[in-house]
């Protein structure tokens, strides 16, 4: 793999040693409950790291708490395990300082949404060079159960026994909201397409949030199941192509057109002209299509549930390049500063 | 027509107007005015938390007390011997404490009939006698300085506001000041606004020149220059001096400064100070929120800078969780709190010192921080070196307890020689220190010093030294998580041991007693240290016998302290708060000190700690 497919990389030095998926295992015990989402994922990112070709000591997890953000331990990397929510905002002084890092964030649907919302959408706002893995099992797994910012209304759990009353937050639409350059959606399960979109995260320059469906097996088994079943499966999802009409279903049946307010819509391909199918544009600086598709779904019933990417936009420079810039500009311009000069000042007087 | 000259050896100014009369501006000018001059100094602004309180209004006056003298002083004095009210709001707030004799000039434009009962007089002070026991000064400043400025291309708006500027002119004639260094100013200040900088200059000499030829003032002041420790001097508050010493620890550390803070009175002044010095690989970071502000500090510093945040109360209840992991983590960090009054937003703008139990205690656990509180404007500059020097060699997060009176404050400051600046070593650890059952190199990351009991700091990007912490607790030693009851016995001991080994390198604490033979001690810290030396000068002049000490450290206290405390009869404790220091000691040494508090939102005034010393001194005399 050649460095140049990672371009948002150029300044973190490379490794000239073959690495594997074991050379990013540490020598802890994972102790996730067995059958829980996370090894999968753990499993895929460990193999996806030598891919980046970077050498293993200038690549930092950085979590905050939950059972994901138990994911730095579990990676032979620098890494950082911190408290609830903070962990954009800790990496937010990392990367923006060391350029010469790259800098992951591995965070849950409770810890970014939740207690870390206003982190995670100002480290999105700011475009931080930071890769953001957001676990969303839909359900508080580490306190054993309560209703999450993503649980969908209604959800009985030890706290709301007669059902939970918030509306869910949509991660997607969020990350689009606080309009994001690189916004993702993933599945556990599905490796190969998680480690292409780990891929094309780690090459963009700016922050890229990634949401990964992960399965709590113990609080909240099934929640993707729809997603995830053989027979059930491509009747729910929309696989997002940059440059391709967003065609999808068991037998490619199923199209999304724009009606005639301008709004997207499900309908059969049978039942449109095949020029009114969207092309789906990642690329595109508008974030509205983006965001249209992200509204498609039932939070539910996971019917029209968009994966891949919904937006990948470089026309927004990246903070930390733009804050290291000012400071060389201003060298560049004015020189290194002269403490003594500095502290003496412009008015001084002497006494003998 | 020359007029007399009367020395005198001390002055205070109050000028006091409404917070857009531009009352800190012209404290500001004369305070420099004065610096040059070779007077010590002190200066207290105060101002309302409103940007612009309704005009004319009592929550709106904005005040600048300036001291100078011909010696050294401590405090930027009790009670003004001039005041200047640029209208009845401001006559009326500060009247009461301007002493019976005083120098009085106020601006009778701003004395209608509207403005004079929008502050409660039922009719106008001036009209009748109850100004009569001091010198007082009608005098139109606004309209005299639109008719100066009657030529010139501004509007009527922009002539009334330069108002301060006569105020200045006049106030710089009386005290035989000189008027370079201002016009010098007012050329740089308005450059790009040049019939404004017209304006202000003429407004600024009008001010002079009325002085001068006015019959109103029959005596100038002179006020000699200090007898101060040679070297060269500027004039600097503790805002800028605390900025300053966190580039000068960045400079003396070899590692890069990063400011992650939000916008908080009274600390914003550091956040814009240090945005300007780019040139010094400074980077700063306006975050999200106060909590935001220190997870990012704390990223910097786990990625290897010197890493501040600045705040001030409210922001460090926020930010306490993170100051905890920074515990955990043991990295460097340094938490600046300007305090300001509490609890709650409290007094945005006013001083307090009531932080000092959150600083020591306001965290889950036990976590223990280091705290550091400077004494003066000046000293604002070494306090933060000092802070960073501990930070770095002991891996820790420590507070360095500002207050809105140091920030704001100003003084003469006798600039240090670079050179002779202490160096910080980082000491990044480069190499595995562990060697594993089956022989091989590994990097612990809880491996500690044996003196300091430091744990190793080992950047990203350094190869083969790969590890993870986190706010779980850490096996002593290898860093890996641990749940082990003894081992977490150990670890809650060894945070506190490494905290306290701390005192192994700071000075013992000096006091202050002439005699040697002083029954009462005077113990303070941080900005009381002013206000309580002046009156400890104050009562040795009359005999009574008094000590004086001041704490730099507050965790850990410095080795001799319980000695020091245990020679006196009676310690007393002035403090800004209900007795938090008070409460430290007495817990600490089981002494029986006595706390003298003041929750105003103003520094002592050193005739009441005069008094307090008197009261004690005497009730002594008659129980011996």
């Amino acid at each position: 793999m050649t460095t140049d497919a990672f371009p948002a990389l150029s300044l973190v030095p490379k490794t000239d040693v073959e690495m594997k998926a074991k050379d990013f295992k540490t020598d802890q015990e994972v102790r996730w409950c067995p059958g829980c989402g996370d090894y999968a994922i753990l499993a895929a990112v460990q193999s996806f790291m030598p891919e980046m070709g970077l050498k293993r000591e200038n690549i930092v997890f950085v979590s905050g708490i939950g059972c994901s953000s138990r994911f730095p331990y579990y990676m032979n990397t620098y890494g950082v395990h911190s408290i609830h929510g903070r962990a954009p905002a800790i990496a937010t002084g990392l990367a923006t300082t060391r350029p010469d890092l790259s800098v992951w964030v591995v965070t849950g649907d409770g810890d970014a949404l939740s207690i870390g919302g206003n982190h995670l959408i100002h480290a999105l706002r700011r475009n931080v060079n930071l890769k953001i893995l957001l676990f969303n099992n839909r359900i508080y797994g580490l306190t054993k159960g309560q209703y999450s910012p993503t649980s969908e209304q209604g959800k009985v759990t030890k706290s709301t026994p007669q059902g939970s009353l918030d509306y869910a937050f949509n991660p997607v639409s969020v990350a689009l909201g606080a309009e994001a350059t690189f916004v993702a959606r993933a599945i556990d399960s599905d490796r190969k397409h998680l480690t292409e979109v780990l891929h094309a995260a780690a090459a963009h320059e700016g922050s890229a949030l990634v949401e990964i469906y992960q399965n709590c097996n113990i609080f909240n088994d099934g929640a993707f199941e729809p997603l995830k079943e053989n027979d059930v499966r491509e009747d729910h999802l929309i696989r997002l192509e940059h440059g391709q009409p967003i065609i999808f279903g068991n037998n490619h049946e199923k199209c999304v057109i724009r009606d005639s307010d301008g709004h997207l819509q499900v309908v059969n391909v049978e039942d449109v002209d095949p020029s009114d199918v969207i092309i789906f544009d990642s690329h595109a600086k508008d974030p509205g299509l983006a965001f249209g598709l992200s509204r498609l779904y039932n939070p539910r019933t996971l019917t029209n549930t968009p994966i891949g990417i919904f937006r990948d936009v470089t026309h927004r420079e990246a903070y930390d390049r733009m804050a290291q810039q000012q400071i060389a500009d201003v060298i560049e311009s004015e020189g290194r500063g002269d403490l003594r000069s500095l502290l003496h000042g412009s008015d001084t007087w002497t006494i003998n | 027509m020359a007029k007399q000259v009367v020395e005198v050896d001390r002055v205070v100014i109050r000028f006091a107007g409404d917070s857009g009369d531009g009352m800190q501006l012209t404290g500001d000018r004369f305070t420099s005015e004065a610096a040059w001059m070779g007077n010590d100094l002190l200066t207290l602004p105060d101002f309302p938390a409103e940007i612009r309180a309704p005009a004319g209004t009592l929550p709106g006056v904005s005040s600048f007390q300036l001291a100078f003298a011909d010696h050294d002083i401590t405090t930027p004095g009790d009670q003004p011997n001039v005041l200047v009210a640029m209208n009845p709001a401001a006559l009326k707030a500060n009247i009461a404490d301007l002493p019976r004799g005083s120098d009085l000039i106020v601006n009778t434009d701003e004395f209608t009939k509207r403005n004079v009962e929008k502050v409660g007089y039922p009719e106008s002070p001036l009209d009748d006698d109850s100004l009569e026991a001091y010198r007082l000064h009608p005098i139109a400043l606004t309209s005299m300085t639109v008719e100066a400025l009657k030529e010139f291309d501004v509007t009527k708006k922009e002539a009334q506001r330069a108002k301060n500027m006569f105020a200045l002119g006049l106030l710089l004639w009386l005290y035989h000041r000189p008027t370079e260094g201002t016009i010098e100013f007012l050329e740089k200040k308005f450059a790009s606004k040049p019939q404004i900088m017209k304006a202000n200059i003429a407004a600024f000499q009008a001010g002079w020149s009325y002085g001068e030829t006015t019959e109103e003032f029959s005596v100038q002041y002179e006020v000699k220059p200090a007898a101060m420790q040679p070297g060269t001097y500027r004039n600097i508050t503790g805002n800028l001096a605390l900025a300053y010493g966190l580039i000068t620890a960045s400079h003396q550390s070899g590692l890069k400064l990063f400011l992650g803070s939000y916008p908080i009175t009274p600390a914003s002044d550091i956040l814009h100070e240090l945005s300007k010095h780019k040139r010094f690989g400074v980077m700063t970071f306006q975050a999200e929120d106060e909590i935001a502000g220190i997870g990012a500090a704390l990223g910097a510093s786990y990625g290897g800078s010197l890493a501040v945040t600045t705040t001030s109360g409210p922001g460090i209840a926020l930010k306490s969780e993170t100051i905890g992991l920074a515990v955990s983590l043991e990295l460097p960090l340094i938490v600046v709190d300007v305090q300001r009054g509490g609890p709650s937003t409290g007094l945005p703008t006013k001083t307090e010192q009531s932080d000092l139990l959150q600083a020591m205690f306001g965290r889950n656990g036990e976590s223990p921080v280091p705290i550091v509180a400077p004494q003066s404007p000046a000293d604002c500059f070494d306090a933060t070196v000092e802070a960073a020097r501990i930070a770095v060699t002991y891996r820790t997060p420590v507070f360095l307890l500002s207050d809105g009176y140091l920030a704001n404050g100003s003084e003469p400051w006798c600039l240090p020689e670079v050179d002779s600046l202490p160096v910080i070593d980082p000491d990044f650890a480069t190499k595995p220190n562990h060697q594993a059952e089956d022989g091989s190199e590994e990097f612990w990351a809880y491996q500690r010093d044996p003196q300091t009991l430091a744990r190793p700091w080992a950047i990203p990007g350094t190869a083969g030294l790969e590890h993870r912490i986190g706010g779980l607790e850490k096996a002593d030693g290898s860093g890996n998580i641990s749940y082990d009851p003894e081992n977490h016995d150990r670890m809650v001991r060894l945070r506190q041991a490494k905290v306290d080994a701390i005192a192994d390198t700071i000075p013992d604490i000096e006091v202050d007693d002439p005699g040697g033979d002083a029954r009462i001690l005077m113990l303070g810290w941080g900005s009381t240290y002013g206000p309580i030396g002046a009156a400890c000068q104050i009562v040795r002049r009359s005999g009574v016998k008094v000590a004086q000490a001041h704490l730099r450290h507050l965790n850990p206290f410095p080795r001799n302290l319980g000695e020091v405390l245990a020679s006196y009869e009676r310690v007393v404790v002035p403090e800004m708060n209900l007795g938090q220091l008070n409460m430290l000691l007495r817990s600490k040494f089981l002494i029986d000190t006595y706390g003298y508090n003041q929750v105003r939102g103003l520094p002592f005034k050193s005739s009441e700690l005069v008094d307090v010393i008197r009261e004690i001194s005497e009730q002594m005399e008659e129980s011996s």
